[in-house]
């Protein structure tokens, strides 16, 4: 026992040690440093179109995994479950040409890209679905992004502890050809635990940056005088990652 | 000639501090999702090959449950983790340490070599004859230099959603993202065993003398 209480004792101090280095200026920017080191390090290695593995039909999970919120319980929201999404509308603004009003029908509409892939939450765990959707990158074009256009923002009708769910990317990931606007898991309409009736799809990020029940697409240049100002949902509440690759 | 030369005494402590730090980060992370997975995917209990505990504060950075700050302290010690392993690599083999110190001879992996060490560890006599190290120790060096540390990068790596399109194969090598997660893990527990034994065989063999010729070099 007592050996026991010596080792926690010296965790103790290392632990209190490292919450003191977090608490200063250097180790706190050093900390967020890294995350930028990581993203600036797989873009160098990879080509920034790289595709992600993708799987054969064999490999899909059983079932889909729903995290995070599972359900949407606002009347809004309820009301479109019962209308079975006819009319939801996907708005395309901020630094466009041609802001956009979209419906299911228009998005269906488009051309389709199909992909297994491999979800990673941040948690750890792993499920592999197969999804449906048009690519991002042909709204933005379809929309003409301006020059100063930085970041695409996401805005949901998720409302998660009361607070609005949104997120956030930069145009690589944006125009990645795996970045797609899903209405479709497993060859039918999104079930409504998955994000039903759109979800992003950011193939090569964690889960928190693939939002759900998906209202509308942003265009900025700086993400300061979104929500907190950290890029996401999770960003501004509890310190994660922008840069999600990790 | 010193008995540890500048490269070696570097990269020792500074990798204590990154595995010290990598180890407890990762056991908070690990308190996120309990259960660990073969193959590319797992996501629920009854998919699972291991539960594995929930760590208490005292083991982990930071000492309460945060999967955000716990993931920030991970993914910066990483770094210098990975640089430094590159280093020592690259130093063993320029300073022929690795050559002449690490490297076992057919002779040794004979059982009766291997019964004679095992007897003299046991007896804690810790003099060797002609080379540096007995044959135990080049296995647990070896080991945590070639398979233990440089496992950790690449599995970690492995789990990375943002790198596995520079190297798919990687994920395919450790026969997918939950195998490797599974590796990594049993391989962390690897290294900690192997602290455990290095620290105790330390303090077994004259702790003062080793640690100083640690910082300083000391004499051979």
């Amino acid at each position: 026992m007592k050996r026991r209480a010596v080792m926690a004792g010296i965790g103790a101090l290392f632990v209190g040690a490292c919450s003191k280095v977090a608490d200063t200026k250097i180790g706190a920017s050093l900390l967020d440093a890294a995350e930028d080191w990581h993203r600036k390090a797989h873009r160098a290695l990879a080509d920034r179109y790289a595709l992600v593995r993708e799987y054969s039909k064999a490999d899909i999970s059983p079932y889909f995994r729903g995290n995070g919120s599972i359900n949407v319980e606002t009347d809004a929201y309820q009301r479109h479950v019962s209308e079975g999404f006819d009319n939801w509308r996907l708005e395309v603004g901020g630094l466009v040409r041609n802001p956009m009003s979209l419906s299911l029908e228009n998005i269906r509409k488009l051309p389709q890209r199909t992909q297994i892939t491999r979800h990673d939450c941040v948690e750890g765990w792993s499920a592999i679905g197969e999804w449906t959707g048009p690519q991002l990158s042909l709204i933005l074009e379809a929309a003409g992004i301006s020059e100063d256009a930085k970041f695409i923002v996401f805005r949901c009708a998720d409302n998660l502890n009361g607070a609005e769910y949104y997120e956030s990317i930069d145009l690589v990931d944006a125009m990645h050809p795996q970045t797609i606007i899903a209405h479709q898991l497993n060859g039918e309409n999104l079930p409504v635990k998955n994000g039903a009736p759109l979800r992003m799809r950011i193939e090569k990020q964690l889960g928190y940056k693939h939002p759900k029940y998906l209202t509308a697409i942003e265009v900025v240049s700086s993400l300061d005088a979104i929500g907190l100002g950290k890029g996401g949902y999770w960003e501004d509440r509890a310190g994660y990652q922008w840069y999600a690759g990790i | 000639m010193k008995r540890h030369n500048l490269a070696t005494r570097l990269w020792h402590w500074v990798n204590l501090a990154c595995v010290v730090i990598l180890f407890m980060s990762g056991l908070n992370i690990s308190n996120a999702h309990l259960w660990l997975y073969w193959g590319q995917w797992g996501f629920a209990p009854e998919q699972a090959w291991l539960r594995v505990p929930r760590f208490p504060g005292w083991m982990t950075i930071p000492d309460y449950y945060s999967l955000a700050a716990a993931r920030d302290w991970h993914i910066l010690a990483a770094w210098p983790f990975a640089l430094g392993m590159l280093f020592m690599w690259a130093a063993m083999l320029a300073n022929r340490h690795f050559w002449r110190d690490l490297r076992t001879s057919r002779r040794e992996w004979k059982p009766a070599a291997i019964r004679h060490d095992i007897i003299q560890h046991l007896k804690l006599n810790f003099d060797h004859e002609g080379s540096k190290y007995n044959f135990l120790q080049k296995l647990a060096y070896g080991l945590v230099l070639g398979i233990l540390l440089p496992g950790m990068i690449f599995s970690g790596l492995a789990i990375s959603p943002g790198f596995e399109a520079a190297a798919p194969w990687l994920v395919d090598g450790f026969g997918g993202r939950q195998s490797a997660r599974s590796i990594h893990f049993i391989f962390a527990w690897g290294i900690f065993a192997f602290f455990v034994v290095h620290v105790v065989l330390v303090l077994l063999s004259g702790p003062v003398r080793q640690i100083r010729d640690m910082i300083t070099g000391g004499r051979l």
